[in-house]
């Protein structure tokens, strides 16, 4: 059977296969190092199955559970089982602090309660572990232990939220001292938005001269736009630091000129305008680059033409150059925007307290809290952000771009 | 006293009669000078002359076309007209008002750019639409113009269609059609047809010849393709190294060029080159020995007797053995190569010291029968040999 249907065989077939070994390294680290972490990530944002491996036959028969009573003696047999032999093989601590994240407070309780069940040989179990501490008569605590049994679970994106479920099941919002995440969603988006206004106001008029330069020229400003680029990401923002700090370079210059006093230093940096300040200038060669790559594709006779019809240089500029340079602005503003909602190092380095962006907190998610789950679903939520904002892109931008053929 | 004139075209589209009128240009101040350069030079890095002394007056409902060589300075020159380029020395008038302060958008020049320059980002109608919006006319003038400039163009129909939806021909129309529709005295053109094929290209430049008989705009145009200048210009201005070597009617720089650029450049020429024997006939004549043989060439440039210069001779004006004695030149040849070019015969031939001398024969009784190698009598008159500076 020959044709060109036939599956294996063939030069064609082959070319195939070569082809595929060609892009195979690159595949297969794409998914080694970029999909499966993602997809570990967004697991693990929804899937927790500590809680429900160690305590199985408590949730099983916490499931019968009407939620507003004290469970039956039952219950607190299998927990007092589970619980005491969590102790003894030292799993009991994930579980408490699982459940510490629902209900605050319960990690000590339930270690010590861990402890404590070993000297106790029989029942009833309701009356010891109410004696060992007074929260196990609390139907609340059963709650936070029923809540954290869930395999799968939405909770880590209500608290990304800032959200709650409540025991009857309805989700509110958290109180207000504990609504921590949306404003700094709000936040970094905020500041974000700035760093992108910023780039593009400063990057404009670079790109353009750049675009417009004679070759020579321009390759060398284009070189020193990317110095930045080809130092070290800390030499940058320590010089920064030495630029913006209380006894920086600036702040000198102002005391020494006579514009503020002594006593009146600028704070510049270890807070929010430390952060605006240095990341702009990080992202700024991701805002002139697509910008001198679609303005060196517009032709100088086209503001010549505009000029021989009668415009002024600013309608030129208006309705001639800026609409067809506006596929830069929206590459350059999107790579600016997603790297700066994401970004971390700069705003931990100079963000000082009201500088930190969300990338801070899912670090301290990870790192010092370990509530991988939240750290998680903050995650997720942000790469949604990014996401929703590539649409807008495409919808805006793109259509446009098919308009231009 | 100028007065407003206007004048009507009809054209005819599926049926229906369109009567446009447009003001006439020539009306409103004929025989005066629409354009003046007075010793106008042009440097861009304060050495080198791109334009040099440029004195050049347009008239009125003029053609004019700017011809050279790359480098020439021709597109200086149209630049510094429309106001891209400021002049290093010199004035260049409009209409006798000097320019040289007005900025290119007051200058109320259309521009036709060698890439069309059509905003690819806005329709046909709103390209043609720019330069009435940012003279704020009404919005009904506007459509009726628009209507009529593209049926100038014979564009109809194409208003909502984007540039890159269009032919390269056609795009030139939108192109021609944007200078056009504000109604401009003035037209400039810069090599507006270098990127169209050839067939395109001809059918273009009926179609500018065309819209410059209707509207009797003056148009400067630049081009570096001799035939389109001898096609579409009243007169046509040849240019090298900045300098205008000689200006005329397209006849006048075939039939009598001035300098032997000007010779080679306009059509083919065969040059010879020579040392002067003699002249007679009160001076009008020199005798000029080339390569051995003894010519009688037409003096053009002042020279004296042991000068040397350059011959000029079309080659469509030798005669392959002539009757005896009926022209005044005639030298000994012989025949290196034929060519059959279906309308012509193309004979080079070994003579007067050059072996790349070239006579045409029009195919109207077949050729001559000769082969390569046979040897010739080539005549030609006084006239057709015109002696030139020896370059």
């Amino acid at each position: 059977m020959a044709g060109p249907l036939k599956l294996s065989g063939g030069p064609g077939y082959r070319a195939r296969l070569r082809a595929l070994g060609l892009v195979a390294p690159l595949l297969i680290f794409i998914v080694v190092t970029f999909v499966a972490p993602l997809g570990t990530m967004l697991l693990r944002s929804v899937y927790d199955p500590v809680v429900a491996d160690i305590l199985p036959e408590t949730l099983e028969l916490l499931e019968d559970w009407d939620g507003r009573e004290l469970p039956p003696e039952a219950v607190y047999a299998a927990a007092a089982k589970e619980i005491e032999r969590a102790g003894t093989e030292r799993t009991l601590g994930q579980v408490a602090s699982r459940i510490n994240r629902v209900q605050g407070g319960l990690r000590s309780v339930i270690t010590r309660t861990g402890r404590e069940l070993r000297d106790i040989e029989q029942g009833p179990w309701r009356e010891s572990m109410t004696a060992i501490d007074s929260i196990w008569a609390d139907p609340a605590t059963w709650y936070a232990v029923q809540a954290t049994g869930e395999r799968f679970t939405a909770r880590h994106y209500w608290n990304a939220l800032d959200l709650q479920r409540l025991s009857d099941g309805s989700v509110a919002r958290q109180p207000e001292e504990r609504r921590i995440y949306l404003r700094l969603f709000g936040r970094t988006l905020m500041i974000s938005g700035l760093i992108t206004l910023l780039c593009l106001i400063l990057g404009y008029p670079i790109a353009h001269l750049i675009a417009c330069s004679t070759p020579s020229r321009s390759n060398l400003l284009l070189i020193l736009v990317l110095v930045p680029f080809w130092t070290s990401l800390l030499v940058r923002t320590t010089a920064w630091i030495v630029l913006l700090q209380t006894q920086g370079v600036v702040n000198e210059f102002l005391v020494t000129v006579g514009l503020i006093s002594n006593d009146g230093r600028l704070a510049m940096i270890y807070n929010m305008t430390g952060t605006i300040v240095a990341m702009t200038h990080v992202l700024l060669p991701f805002m002139v680059l697509p910008l001198y790559s679609v303005m060196r594709g517009i032709p100088k006779t086209q503001m010549n033409a505009a000029a021989s019809l009668g415009a002024t240089p600013r309608q030129a500029f208006l309705r001639v150059y800026w609409p067809q340079s506006l596929p830069g602005v929206g590459a350059g503003a999107l790579l600016v925007f997603i790297l700066a909602i994401g970004y971390y190092i700069t705003p931990a380095l100079v963000g000082g307290s009201d500088g930190q962006l969300i990338s801070n907190m899912i670090a301290y998610h990870m790192q010092t809290s370990l509530n991988w789950g939240l750290a998680a679903a903050l995650g997720g939520v942000l790469l949604l952000v990014v996401l929703v904002l590539y649409a807008v892109y495409e919808r805006l931008l793109g259509v446009e771009r098919i308009g231009l053929g | 006293m100028a007065t407003a004139k206007t004048i009507e075209i009809l054209t005819e589209t599926g049926g229906k009669i369109h009567r446009d009128t447009f003001s006439d240009a020539v009306g409103k101040n004929n025989n005066n000078a629409h354009v003046e350069f007075r010793g106008v030079s042009k440097s861009y890095d304060g050495r080198t002359m791109v334009v040099k002394d440029l004195d050049l007056s347009i008239r009125t409902g003029e053609f004019v076309t700017l011809l050279g060589p790359s480098g020439s300075g021709k597109t200086t020159i149209l630049m510094m007209l429309a106001g891209f380029q400021a002049p290093t020395a010199g004035e260049i008038l409009l209409d006798g008002r000097p320019i040289h302060d007005l900025p290119a958008r007051k200058r109320g020049i259309g521009m036709v750019f060698q890439n069309y320059a059509l905003f690819p980002h806005m329709t046909v109608g709103a390209n043609l639409a720019f330069p009435l919006e940012v003279r704020r006319m009404g919005v009904e003038e506007r459509r009726e113009r628009i209507e009529r400039v593209l049926r100038l163009v014979r564009l109809e129909g194409f208003a909502d269609r984007r540039p890159s939806q269009l032919s390269g021909g056609q795009q030139q129309r939108v192109a021609i059609a944007r200078a056009l529709v504000f109604e401009p005295t003035l037209v400039l053109m810069d090599e507006p047809l270098g990127a169209l094929d050839r067939s395109l290209r001809d059918e273009m430049q009926y179609e500018i010849r065309r819209i410059h008989r209707t509207l009797a705009v003056t148009v400067v145009y630049v081009t570096h393709d001799q035939q389109e200048a001898m096609v579409m210009s009243d007169r046509i201005a040849v240019l090298r190294e900045g300098v205008i070597e000689q200006i005329a009617v397209p006849e006048g720089l075939y039939e009598e060029p001035t300098c032997s650029f000007v010779a080679s450049f306009i059509g083919e020429s065969n040059q010879l080159h020579g040392r002067i024997l003699g002249t007679s006939e009160e001076d009008n004549v020199y005798e000029v020995d080339t390569g051995g043989e003894i010519v009688h060439a037409l003096k053009v440039a002042p020279c004296k007797v042991g000068d040397n210069v350059t011959l000029s001779i079309r080659p469509e004006r030798v005669k392959i053995n002539p009757e005896a004695g009926r022209y005044r030149n005639e030298v000994n040849a012989t025949v290196e190569d034929l060519t059959f070019l279906g309308n012509q015969l193309r004979v080079r031939l070994a003579t007067c010291g050059r072996e790349d001398f070239v006579a045409t024969i029009p195919n109207i009784v077949g050729h001559g029968g000769w082969v390569t190698g046979d040897s010739v009598r080539l005549g030609w008159t006084t006239v057709d040999c015109r002696a030139l500076n020896h370059e």
